[in-house]
């Protein structure tokens, strides 16, 4: 079918898959699904320009994600009272001092002669700093966790607008991204994807331990809002009387308020980029990208910087990840590193890329909306189909429970068979690239 | 790009992928039938046009045959189809007209891999040893399509090429260009085969290891077993060829014997520097 | 005495769960580096592979222990074992069948397998997910002890005692059994010799008169072994729970590569490296300090490099170091 028909027929298919949820199960949910699934899409488009423009294996995408989540911790959320005071310099110098000595070590390694007398330098550089780190970095994390522990325990953040911490978390994942990229992409073969996978661990280990920084586990909640609460519309007198001059219930009103309040905003995101990706694409950098991913060696012998490149849009995909994970914890309101896992935040991505359309933009964004959409719906029409195939085994029997419990594990299944079948049948996915 | 599975939009990650020994130019149809064919030669590939996959032809018309106890040799050119005309004999190439004989069969529908079976040995100009396993374990992969006791032939390459009963338990891959080609040689040997065809076997050893493996060549040639070859030092060649076709642009331009295409002044001037 | 000491609370902490760790890390690395050498990809399943090998074995050792059937002193999964084997062996033939033969049959680039992969993970952890649920599952019985913390003492005399679980023998014991069937077999037999020949050169493996099928048929088999076998006794030894056998993959590739990716050998020297440097790095060594330096010199902190939830981390750091300094691994790679 002609891409000028058949991209715009999606997208009109998941618009309806979209309004009828809205019908069938409210607004409130069909805008909860949307909202997610803009975000979804944000980050299909990063890991589209790095997959799908440069080859690039990014499986670390949870990592990035989770880095602009805690950008947005830093930027918004109140600094905890006390707390620099108690530990916060010491924590910083002491992090100033740690990584002092891994570029330490790096400089002995690069600037000596090879021999005894290096290897020897490396190890009392890094020992000697080690020890210093853990002198001053120590003391400084149990006096900031001392603090209050059941309510705060963390350092908190600025107290500016969370708005703001979307680029800083852009931010946060591109200096994730070079260190990654320098390290994997400058080894003589490429070892990115073992690379991404492990630091994305890391970042998730780190989230999830030190609570001077995320709380850990414990969570950073009630993050500012850069939309108003819903309790405030329902007690705001003017917003009452115009949902009920729609006919609206004012709880349900305020609902839809905000999530239009947020959709709004990440629409105009997701354009903005949608916008900066496809120019960049069709521009000379854009040309030389792909020139790079079908045939790198000649354009190597042209003189292309191929590694250079690779970094570049290595960065760039990642940066995009970091912003719509701070996006993510903005809309949730919270930072909860407990739930970042590599199925939901990694490869879940790369279905919507793998579905979509490696390689094509709207492909990558019409992937993330639907299957967001997929995600959510799957778990009830999974519910649906296994109480209406055991509605004539007796209630309650064991078989029963099982088919039912069995619900819940669907959505795995159905992502994993739509890659699949995608993959097998339409390798170029649903929008392939022109 | 055709086939949209084998894009890998140049990714190289070698913590995902093993680009490492993957084959490439194998092709893995089936094989269709035989038929019996009188002929004159006991191998010919006779009046062969054909090339790679759906690409451009690169052979045309094309005759090459070999008898037992002979040495046939190709030389030509660069770029003249030398190699090809050679794979097209072994299968893996289409071609859409002509055929190939052997041993008054007509083989021409089947695989590489079946005409090995029939009693073609081959060794490929590159690739051709697992560089990772000893030279033994190289010969008795070599064998692996028999299912006799092979003890025999492998002495008998140990015979030929004592170098390799020296360096049995070693990995091919660590032995010297020459000695690979050696054990190139000895794999293909190991099948038994009622024809052997080597693909540029002295490329890119030195001149006093290129004289030694002639020798063996030779050597080959005198237990009976009718040699096909492709050869870059054109002269060389030619000194022990008993039937030699030059090839250019994939035609056969000069047929004869090795000492009558030396003495041919045309041959001469073109290929041999006069 | 005290220097006696040190070792056995370094052998109880450090020496004993290491070996342990390393050896179920090799057994799954193992399974990653023969299919990286020989269908030539990542398999990102592999992780559910095993956890699907043991969901099975744990059925079996339930049926088994329903009819009354256990193995003495010795866990009665071990019993299950063959079964898991057999299960994941159906399993991993049945997906290479219905999903990976037709990418080999369009010689698909290895990435595209890679992908494919990443779409049998999602399946074969909503299979597992459906089989045994989410749950941590704890599947050992038969006697716990091998050597009991007391009897060590009352034996030696020594203040620290040595406590071996029988779960950390028999993984120590199953692993060894399995790599020497496994070298033996690639070694020394005619199939694989060949599996080894088409991992080094394909086209000339074709060439020779190797089946290809046969190769990648004998390959996932022996890769469902590998992993049920791994699978068990990591859950015997810790316990079973999806989620956390998905997780292994970093490790398990983190080893599979510090050895060099393709080498057998290197699966199992990676695997132990990976392992050791995760519970030196984590383990808190005052106690061992305490007994080597005089008392008055004794540390106050824990001496613990860095807390057990960045054990990740550790074999993310060591995979990167060996990288810089052997870009191929410590073995050399491709030579199944």
């Amino acid at each position: 079918m002609n891409p000028a028909i058949r991209t715009p027929l999606l997208f009109g298919f998941v618009a309806v898959l979209m309004i009828g949820t809205g019908i069938v199960q409210g607004w409130n949910s069909a805008l909860l699904i949307l909202n997610m699934g803009l975000i979804s899409a944000i980050m299909a488009l990063g890991v589209n320009l790095q997959w799908g423009f440069a080859g690039l294996f990014n499986i670390g995408v949870m990592g990035f994600v989770a880095l602009g989540g805690l950008a947005a911790v830093l930027v918004a959320s109140p600094p905890t009272p006390g707390a620099w005071q108690a530990g916060g310099w010491n924590i910083l110098i002491g992090l100033v001092l740690g990584a002092a000595t891994v570029v330490g070590a790096v400089l002995a390694q690069s600037r000596m002669q090879k021999g005894r007398l290096r290897t020897i330098t490396t190890l009392a550089i890094l020992i000697v700093g080690f020890v210093v780190y853990r002198a001053v970095f120590d003391p400084g994390v149990n006096a900031v966790e001392a603090i209050n522990p059941s309510v705060s325990g963390h350092l908190g953040g600025l107290n500016l607008p969370i708005l703001l911490s979307w680029p800083v978390g852009g931010l946060l994942a591109a200096g994730a991204a070079w260190i990654i990229g320098k390290t994997a992409l400058g080894l003589r073969s490429d070892y990115l994807a073992i690379a991404t996978l492990g630091i994305a661990e890391i970042i998730i280990a780190v989230l999830k331990n030190e609570d001077w920084l995320s709380r850990g586990v414990k969570n950073v909640i009630g993050l500012p809002r850069p939309v108003p609460f819903e309790i405030e519309l329902q007690q705001d007198p003017a917003f009452v009387e115009r949902a009920l001059s729609f006919g609206m219930n004012p709880v349900t009103a305020s609902g839809i308020y905000t999530k239009l309040a947020y959709a709004g905003l990440f629409v105009i995101v997701l354009l903005i980029l949608l916008w900066m990706a496809e120019k960049a694409l069709n521009s000379p950098w854009g040309r030389m990208m792909r020139a790079i991913r079908d045939n790198e060696t000649a354009a190597r012998a042209m003189g292309k910087d191929v590694t250079a490149r690779h970094l570049q849009i290595f960065i760039l995909g990642s940066a995009i990840c970091g912003i719509a994970g701070a996006m993510m914890t903005t809309l949730d309101g919270q930072l909860t590193p407990g739930s970042y896992q590599p199925l939901r935040f990694t490869f879940l991505v790369w279905v919507m890329v793998i579905v979509g359309g490696s390689g094509n933009n709207w492909g990558a964004v019409l992937g993330g909306l639907l299957i967001w959409w997929l995600w959510v719906q799957v778990e009830p029409m999974g519910l649906a189909l296994m109480q209406l195939l055991s509605s004539g085994l007796t209630d309650g029997s064991a078989l029963q429970t099982r088919m039912v419990d069995a619900a819940a594990h669907m959505r795995l299944l159905t992502m994993g068979v739509l890659m699949l079948i995608v993959l097998r049948f339409s390798p170029r996915g649903l929008i392939p690239e022109r | 790009m055709t086939n949209a599975y084998q894009d890998s939009r140049g990714n190289k990650d070698r913590s995902i992928t093993n680009p490492a020994g993957q084959g490439s130019e194998m092709p893995r149809n089936k094989s269709g039938k035989v038929t019996a064919a009188p002929s004159t030669a006991f191998l010919i590939g006779e009046a062969m046009t054909g090339g790679y996959g759906k690409g451009p032809d690169i052979l045309h018309d094309c005759t090459i045959a070999v008898d037992p106890g002979e040495i046939a040799v190709i030389v030509g050119p660069n770029g003249a189809g030398k190699s090809t005309a050679m794979k097209a004999v072994f299968g893996m190439l289409n071609v859409h007209s002509g055929r190939v004989l052997l041993d008054g069969e007509d083989i021409t529908a089947l695989t590489p891999q079946d005409r090995v079976v029939k009693g073609m040995g081959f060794v490929p100009q590159t690739s051709n040893i697992f560089t990772s396993m000893t030279v033994e374990e190289n010969l008795e992969m070599g064998a692996f399509i028999r299912r006799d006791d092979f003890r025999d032939t492998m002495a008998q390459i140990y015979d030929l090429f004592p170098i390799l009963k020296e360096k049995r338990y070693q990995a091919a891959g660590e032995l010297s260009g020459g000695q690979r080609q050696q054990v190139a040689v000895g794999r293909a040997l190991m099948t038994k085969p009622k024809v052997l065809m080597l693909d540029e076997p002295t490329a890119g050893v030195s001149p006093i290891v290129m004289d030694e493996l002639f020798d063996r060549i030779i050597e080959v040639a005198r237990t009976g077993i009718p040699i096909l070859m492709v050869e870059q030092n054109a002269r060389q060649a030619l000194e022990i060829a008993d039937k030699a076709y030059v090839l250019v642009q994939g035609r056969n331009a000069h047929t004869g014997t090795g000492k009558e295409l030396l003495a041919n002044p045309e041959v001469r001037r073109s290929f041999l520097g006069g | 005495m005290d220097f006696l000491n040190a070792i056995v609370v370094l052998a109880n902490f450090v020496i004993v769960p290491g070996l342990a760790y390393g050896a179920q890390l090799a057994l799954g690395a193992l399974g990653v580096t023969l299919i990286y050498g020989i269908l030539r990809f990542s398999n990102f399943a592999h992780g559910d592979t095993m956890a699907f090998g043991t969901a099975i074995t744990i059925l079996g050792t339930n049926a088994l222990l329903a009819l009354g059937i256990t193995f003495g002193p010795l866990p009665t999964a071990l019993l299950a074992l063959p079964i898991g084997i057999a299960g994941t062996c159906l399993l991993l033939l049945g997906t290479d069948w219905l999903v990976y033969k037709f990418y080999r049959v369009k010689k698909a680039a290895p990435v595209i397998l890679v992908i494919v992969s990443m779409g049998v993970m999602f399946v074969m952890n909503g299979i597992v997910r459906f089989i045994i649920g989410v749950g941590d599952v704890n599947f050992a019985d038969g006697e716990r002890f091998v050597v009991t913390a007391r009897g060590f003492r009352d034996a030696t005399g020594l203040a620290e005692g040595l406590a071996i679980r029988t779960t950390q023998v028999i993984t120590v014991v199953v692993a060894l059994i399995a790599m020497a069937l496994l070298f033996w077999f690639l070694n020394k037999t005619r199939t694989g010799k060949s599996m080894r020949a088409f991992s080094d050169n394909e086209d000339l493996a074709l060439l020779s008169g190797i089946n290809p099928d046969w190769v990648v048929k004998v390959t996932w088999m022996i890769v469902a072994a590998l992993a049920t076998t791994a699978g068990v006794l990591y859950g015997l030894d810790k316990s079973f729970k999806a989620f956390t056998y998905f997780q292994l993959l970093l490790p398990i590739f983190a080893a599979a590569i510090v050895g060099g990716l393709g080498n057998p050998l290197g699966a199992i020297a990676g695997g132990f490296v990976i392992a050791f440097s995760e519970v030196t790095v984590t383990y808190a060594w005052r106690r061992v300090v305490a007994y080597l330096v005089p008392e008055d010199m004794a540390p106050d902190g824990l001496l613990q490099l860095m807390s057990t939830d960045y054990k990740f981390a550790v074999s993310f750091a060591i995979l990167i170091v060996v990288l810089l300094f052997k870009p191929t691994g410590l073995f050399k790679g491709q030579s199944v």
